[in-house]
């Protein structure tokens, strides 16, 4: 199209919430923003039409120098491949939701959107940008807007969720930062590009390291980015800031988080431990693949059971994206030694991100419509929802099909694919995580009996809501909703149109 | 074209889905009538195409083909596979659903989730379908995996019934464990050879001798896990009696065509590999276990619907148990009569409920004179399941008795043994439940019931309704006949036993079915055994005469304590649901691992993590005294420093 719009895209949003500022109207503020995030949505489905992937590589390159020495080179360079798109285009769609499911809201308005979007601003340019540099600085970035977020408009104990997301990813942080410095301190590494662009005749990290003495060990590099990244995904036993972050989160900060921050460590896992760590010297990525199984298998098992035992539907869902995030990893596991490993299951966990982003997004979504009617998320209290909210029922159902891996929906398509390709690899931990598909049901099923079937179990003598008065959702309230299921009816139907893009970039990706 | 038809016959149903669950449930809201015309309408074209099909054999060659997956190592391509199983299974499928959907129209008559329910419907029977004419295993698994849910939707059709929403959930997740087996397998199979997945790819490979039998034995003990699941044999039969939950025309539907016999199709579908391995007595033990323990449990129960639940499993073990000794027409067979006379049975079931107004037949008696269709047809159809000449249940049992006897040795005569108890027992439950139902004088239905269970304080379940004498409409009743005449006469589509009728040769089904398995050069024995013919039906005739005899005038029998016992046993089904439920689910899964597992979660994790936080705040705390702004403590501190570093220096040398 021109130039630079890669960089319009990540911008646009902490554009419009500088012009935000401009405004007092709260319909205004709110119309702009949703405008905005359309935009950018639109943009971004631009962009996955008119990737050319008979090309292939990284397009849409945006580049110019920042810092130059001879001793090291950070540039500003924006990009993306088969990898990042269906991720930017999951981004565009999750805000685009965030946004407008968020037109309820009255308090402080103008600072609510202005956050939103700057989040949406950092997490556009964590999947794009290709320097590491600027990869970690919108990596850290969108810790503040998430605090400002869960702090000032979640419920419950809000300030200490906050605080609680925060620390742990600052300490993840502060690993990916020491690593950082780490790599920075070899003389072999003279640039912080994540990728080699030969047109641009950058040459990245991935071919700088290769074979090359490190001052630092490439085991601790590695194992330093990778504990950053588990913190986010979430990994046992780093996972226990989720499900309270999550229980506070207001709605749309809860679909941003479980949508699309958690796939911000999934893609960190790919680019960087991945892309650099295939020829290191003295240690490969290859070396830890049995521990990453083992993390996973432990991830999703454990996840599940203490699913199982949650009676906030929130929380529920939180424990049950750590399970679900364990798939990730396990797929990912499966680059085995190098020599025997599975594509598919690699395409799997990249397409599991994507899944699980607009499955769990569905879900929180709907939970918080309820959340807004009965202002009680605890099971116990709810009870039949079906009769009085019948179309949000719908929406809540399809998600937790989703989730639990029904044919025909989304979340089947990757886990299928997960086990068929990890199996040829890790044949026990393969059958022990398929387990995890049967304790998906148990939870998802008993889930929905307890809070949309039987009888309303709400007591005469807790007023939180009164079940007569209960109402469906408005046409506003559903679009959201609406807008999720389409791609995990077209996933779960037609998974070859993500696939075949993840494909290519795991392709390149991989030596 | 026979494809191109088959594809029709798959897509129609899911239209329907479509426009029942979106066009009229928004246009013309959830009670519609049109809804169920427009179910009928579409599935009648997948009956009358399936029929089509049926009389046009086609290769097993693949016309229509696609590619579902491409990826580097993992390539999956969808396609059909109509062979004669595949098209009799059709017939059935579409069929069944069919006569359902015409009951339904009045027996659904007045739900307010009218809409609803046909389009839960009509996505069973699409799923249902799809899965008989899947030709991957892997897509066989998705539509297997669809009818799971559609069956979920339906036994848990009306959701405010907490005792349908367990139904439901206790149906899904212990198929569920069963396709656990199954997943395993499909990734298994996958990984040895990414072409075995293609179902005729896996009979040529398992012909030309290219699948060791340690593989087939690995791979067929997980599909024969998710087949016992689905089929609800021992030991994951119990979700089956409880599904009863949704409306008895689902019932009908799940019983006979749809849903149970997917795991029988499974085995049937994947019968080279299963032959292939070493399970195969496994298999017929674990069919004729559950065809014993069934047809116990079916003596005693007074709930009609449950009786006939546990005869269907009863009878699903007798097809596994075929399978199982290597019968495969035999199998299939039953599986065919036994569709239409189970349907007639449940849809009789349910005419009967509309006039009592319970299914609780100890309510029950003196029927038959206000309902003679209904009497007719429970009588050809119950006749048919007991097993009693010339009705074509006879026939089919015979075959699946004679499998018994001809295979032979201790084990064989093991099972022609249980085969006749079983035989005996359904008679008796059979006639039980007849002659509870309608003869003698009338004990007072749903209102007589409601009356007893207010008096002991009991919640009065939503099936009690009020009584109201006299036949059902005329929806209802017209597919009662078509079944009945069916459970009368589709025995002599097999011809077992005369010289060729006019059109129909000898074997003539079973030699039309074995073609499905012709890349494989299986060729079954047929032949016809007049002594074990007359053993069956001597038993069977014993049975109905005893239960006759016994339940004439009375609905309790025995006042012995053993017999007291034995009956509180198999009223407790053998205490089978309470081990499951009680024991291992809750008490041992969720009270204990679930339970300890949170609580790690909660105060280990969580506790190491804030006493972590807690460190580091205390640590830059007392951190901050370093600083406190006293010139003479930092010079305190100094000298001290310099007199230590000087010390080390000097223990250094």
């Amino acid at each position: 199209m021109f130039d630079y719009f890669l960089t319009l895209i990540v911008f646009l949003p902490a554009f419009t919430a500088v012009i935000l500022l401009f405004f007092k109207s709260r319909n205004k503020i709110i119309n702009i923003s949703i405008f905005s995030s359309v935009i950018t949505f639109i943009m971004s489905v631009y962009l996955f039409i008119t990737y050319d992937k008979n090309l292939g590589g990284i397009q849409f390159v945006d580049h110019f120098e920042w810092i130059s020495s001879i001793n090291i080179k950070s540039s500003y360079i924006l990009g993306i491949d088969g990898l990042s798109l269906p991720l930017v285009l999951l981004t565009g769609l999750l805000s685009m939701v965030a946004v407008i499911s968020s037109f309820r809201i009255t308090k402080r308005v103008k600072e609510y959107f202005i956050w939103l979007l700057l989040l949406e601003t950092s997490v556009l340019g964590v999947f794009t940008s290709l320097d590491l540099l600027l990869f970690f600085i919108f990596f850290e970035f969108e810790l503040i807007p998430m605090y400002m977020l869960i702090g000032i408009w979640g419920s419950g104990r809000k300030e200490y969720s906050a605080i609680k997301f925060v620390i742990f990813t600052l300490a993840g942080g502060a690993f990916m930062l020491l690593a950082i410095l780490a790599l920075f301190a070899s003389d072999s590494i003279s640039s912080l590009s994540m990728v080699s662009i030969p047109d641009l005749n950058i040459i990245g990290i991935p071919d700088l390291i290769s074979g090359k003495n490190l001052i630092v060990p490439a085991s601790i590099i590695f194992f330093f980015f990778f504990i950053a990244f588990a913190v986010k995904l979430p990994l046992w036993p780093l996972h226990n800031w989720l499900p309270d972050a999550h229980t506070d989160a207001p709605t749309a900060v809860s679909v941003m988080l479980a949508g699309v921050l958690l796939k911000m460590a999934g893609y960190g896992l790919f680019r960087i431990n991945l892309g650099f760590f295939q020829q290191t010297k003295g240690f490969t990525i290859f070396d830890a693949s049995h521990l990453l199984a083992i993390l996973g298998t432990i991830s999703i098992i454990y996840g599940a059971i203490v699913t199982l035992r949650q009676t906030d539907l929130k929380r529920l869902i939180a424990y049950s994206s750590i399970s679900h995030m364990g798939y990730v990893l396990l797929g990912f596991s499966a680059i085995g030694n190098g020599i025997n490993f599975s594509n598919a299951a690699l395409n799997g966990s990249a397409l599991q991100m994507f899944t699980h982003g607009t499955i769990t997004g569905l879900s929180f979504l709907t939970v918080g419509l309820i959340y807004d009617r009965t202002h009680t998320r605890d099971i116990n209290k709810l009870g039949s929802l079906t009769n009085k909210m019948p179309i949000i029922a719908v929406f809540f159902m399809i998600s937790g099909l989703a989730s639990l891996g029904l044919p025909g929906l989304s979340g089947f398509v990757s886990e299928i694919i997960i086990f068929i390709g990890t199996f040829k690899i890790f044949p026990i931990y393969t059958i022990i995580s398929a387990f995890g598909v049967v304790l998906a049901a148990g939870y998802i099923l008993w889930m929905i009996q307890r809070s949309l079937f039987g009888k309303n179990k709400l007591l005469n003598k807790d007023q939180t809501y009164k079940y007569e008065e209960l109402s469906d959702g408005t046409l506003l309230d559903l679009l959201p909703a609406f807008i999720l299921t389409i791609p995990i009816f077209l996933i779960g139907i037609w998974p070859r149109l993500f696939l075949s893009l993840f494909d290519l970039g795991i392709k390149e990706i991989i030596k | 074209m026979i494809e191109l038809m088959a594809l029709i016959v798959l897509t129609v149903p899911f239209i329907g889905f479509f426009i029942n669950s979106t066009i009229v449930r928004i246009l013309f809201g959830s009670e519609s009538i049109i809804s169920g015309y427009i179910n009928s309408f579409f599935i009648g074209i997948s009956l009358i195409l399936s029929l089509i099909i049926l009389f046009n054999p086609s290769d097993v060659t693949n016309q229509i083909n696609l590619t579902w997956l491409n990826l580097f190592d993992l390539n999956i391509t969808f396609g059909l596979l109509i062979d004669p199983l595949t098209s009799i299974m059709l017939v059935i499928v579409s069929g069944i659903s069919f006569l359902v959907q015409i009951y339904s129209l009045g027996y659904m008559h007045g739900d307010k989730s009218y809409t609803r329910y046909f389009a839960y419907m009509s996505l069973f029977t699409g799923s249902m379908l799809g899965l008989v004419m899947s030709r991957n295993i892997l897509q066989l698994f998705i539509f297997w995996e669809l009818v799971g849910v559609s069956s979920y939707l339906l036994i848990g059709f009306w959701f405010n019934r907490s005792s349908a929403v367990v139904a439901a959930k206790k149906a899904f997740i212990m198929t569920r464990f069963g396709d656990f087996g199954f997943l395993f397998s499909i990734i298994y199979l996958f990984n040895f050879n990414p072409a075995s997945l293609d179902i005729v790819e896996l009979y040529k490979m398992i012909a030309a001798g290219t699948v060791p039998t340690k593989i087939a034995t690995i791979a067929s003990l997980g599909f024969l896990f998710g087949a016992i699941g689905k089929s609800a044999q021992f030991p994951l039969h119990s979700w089956l009696p409880d599904a009863m939950e949704g409306p008895t025309s689902v019932s009908a539907l799940i019983h006979s065509a749809t849903m149970v016999t997917a795991g029988v199709f499974l085995i049937a579908r994947l019968f080279p590999l299963f032959d292939h391995s070493q399970i195969m007595i496994l298999i017929a033990s674990i069919g004729a276990i559950t065809s014993l323990i069934a047809a116990t449990m079916g003596l005693t129960s007074t709930d009609i619907k449950r009786v006939l639940a546990y005869s269907t499993i009863s009878q699903l073990g007798y097809m596994v148990m075929a399978l199982g000794l290597g019968a495969y027409s035999a199998a299939i067979f039953h599986l065919f009569t036994h569709a239409f006379f189970k349907a007639g049975l449940f849809l009789c079931a349910g005419s009967v409920h509309h006039a009592s107004g319970t299914f609780n037949m100890k309510f029950m008696g003196g029927l038959q004179s206000k309902m003679k269709l209904t009497y007719y047809s429970m009588l050809i159809c119950g006749v048919s399941l007991a097993g009693i000449f010339p009705l074509s249940g006879f026939w089919s049992k015979d075959e699946i008795i004679l499998s018994t006897f001809n295979y032979g040795g201790f084990f064989g005569y093991l099972c022609l043994l249980i085969g006749l108890i079983v035989a005996f027992m359904t008679a008796f439950y059979m006639f039980r439940t007849i002659s509870l139902t309608f003869y003698g004088s009338f004990r007072g239905g749903g209102d007589e019931e409601r009356k007893i269970l207010k008096s002991n304080n009991i919640e009065v379940p939503e099936t009690v309704q009020n009584v109201h004498l006299e036949e059902s409409p005329k929806f209802m009743t017209y597919p009662l006949i078509v079944l009945s005449f069916f459970a009368i006469f589709i025995g002599y589509a097999a011809n077992p036993v005369f010289f060729d009728l006019i059109f129909i040769n000898k074997h003539a089904f079973s030699e039309f079915v074995e073609k499905s398995l012709e890349i494989y050069h299986y060729h079954g024995t047929h032949s016809f055994n007049f002594t074990i013919a007359l053993l069956s039906t001597f038993m069977a005739i014993i049975g109905s005469l005893f239960a006759l005899n016994t339940y004439k005038s009375k609905t309790e029998i025995y006042k012995n304590t053993l017999i007291k016992n034995i009956n509180y046993l198999l009223d407790k089904k053998y205490f089978i649901d309470y081990l499951y439920e009680k024991v291992i689910v809750e008490n041992i899964f969720y009270e204990t691992i679930c339970r300890s597992f949170a609580w790690i979660d909660n105060n280990i994790f969580d506790q190491i993590n804030i006493l972590l936080s807690r460190f580091s705040y205390r640590f830059g705390l007392n951190s901050l005294k370093l600083q406190n702004g006293q010139i003479h403590s930092y010079g305190l501190a100094m000298i001290l420093s310099g007199i230590v570093s000087v010390l080390i220096l000097i223990l250094l040398g």
